[in-house]
């Protein structure tokens, strides 16, 4: 099939499927996928600029339809996701400007590749290190437990030191009553901007960074972050689709297609979550940065741009 | 307790295959309907492009989320 706008030539069946294992991916941790969206499209033959921005476009309608669905399980804090929408916006626009500025330098492609090495093989150690640890120490204590209580509990190895972060008292202290937490403004701030800078910097929604986050630095229960994470990727990622459209980087066509296949993909993957406990949830999301990681380590020793 | 999960998962399967349906209708409608005018909307008036991109695609998600909705409720009001 011929898409017009990006001047290319995909079967529509291939990008069905695509948005239909990102969209799985993203309804159950929470990311928006574009590590695989990206070159998926790129081995199609779509221009860099346009696999940016189309695979934006689709995250907005694939992150709607399972932030919706999240909501209805009591997953979405919303005033979180609105204060994290700001700081994220807001940080996205320093990592695009720093991006501007290697380019000037011209060593934008060797930082890049090594920091998001880097930052994506740091996520999976830690996560494994973390899930693993907390696996172990509530081994027995969940054999105790009934299913259903389970699938929704929440422990961490990491957690005492998210309970001094907590601590930190500084003005104005938030109340969000749904995370079950009382968190200092600046410290969801701090994380949503280092979210949106790398989100900004690596590109994509940065769900891989900003879902652990909310889990091991504010502290939110795993399944809370999932779906609050999807809330915030709907504000932004509109906001880079927007962008993105005005430079001419979005066919909104191929967006559409993925989306097909995206939205089912997105409900099972919510619907999956009821049935894993946060440590589990966590745990299964080690492989994602690594895939991240390997996609770039290909790209710097082939010296192929997928 | 296994009728209860064998049940609630043909339920899912049931909204899923309506909402299957639904966008690809709408997908094919948007193509087909929209292809040029979108095409020549991306090539002359950029802002108008950008604003019509969103709204597509969350309209998309949002409109067709909640017909499937309002119709898995009527397939299962009868079914009860």
């Amino acid at each position: 099939m011929f898409f017009p706008i990006s001047n290319s030539h995909i079967n529509p069946l291939y990008l069905v499927v695509v948005g239909f294992v990102i969209g799985i991916l993203g309804g159950f941790f929470g990311v928006g996928g574009s590590f695989i969206a990206g070159p998926a499209l790129r081995l199609m033959g779509v221009d860099w600029n346009y696999a940016v921005g189309t695979d934006l476009a689709h995250i907005v309608g694939k992150s709607i339809v399972a932030a919706r669905k999240h909501r209805s399980l009591g997953n979405v804090d919303l005033k979180l996701g609105l204060i994290m929408a700001v700081g994220t916006i807001g940080g996205a626009e320093g990592g695009a400007q720093l991006i501007q500025a290697l380019k000037r330098a011209g060593n934008v492609n060797a930082v890049v590749s090594w920091v998001a090495i880097v930052v994506y093989v740091g996520i999976s150690v830690f996560m494994l290190w973390e899930s693993h640890k907390t696996l172990k120490l509530h081994k027995g204590k969940s054999r105790r437990t009934t299913k259903a209580s389970a699938s929704k509990a929440d422990h961490s190895a990491f957690g005492p030191v998210t309970k001094k972060i907590q601590g930190i008292n500084i003005w104005p202290m938030i109340n969000l009553p749904i995370s079950g937490i009382q968190i200092s403004l600046w410290i969801i701030l701090a994380v949503a901007v280092v979210g949106g800078f790398f989100s900004g910097f690596l590109g994509g929604g940065a769900g891989y960074i900003r879902m652990p986050s909310m889990v091991y630095v504010l502290g939110v229960p795993t399944h809370l972050a999932v779906g609050t994470d999807l809330f915030e990727i709907v504000i932004s990622a509109s906001y880079g689709t927007f962008t993105h459209a005005i430079k001419g980087n979005v066919d909104i066509l191929i967006a559409l297609v993925m989306h097909t296949g995206a939205v089912i993909g997105a409900q099972i993957g919510v619907v999956a979550t009821q049935y894993f406990a946060g440590p589990k949830i966590r745990l299964a999301f080690v492989p994602l940065p690594l895939i991240g990681a390997a996609i770039v380590i290909y790209t710097l020793v082939t010296g192929h741009k997928l | 307790m296994k009728k209860d999960a064998a049940k609630s998962l043909r339920a899912f399967a049931a909204e899923l295959g309506v909402y299957a349906v639904l966008v690809t209708g709408y997908f094919f409608l948007v193509l087909h309907v929209l292809g040029n005018w979108l095409y020549r909307l991306e090539t002359q008036h950029r802002v108008v492009y950008a604003f019509a991109a969103v709204l597509l695609i969350a309209g998309q998600a949002v409109v067709l989320d909640a017909v499937t909705t309002v119709l898995f409720r009527l397939v299962r009001g009868r079914s009860k």
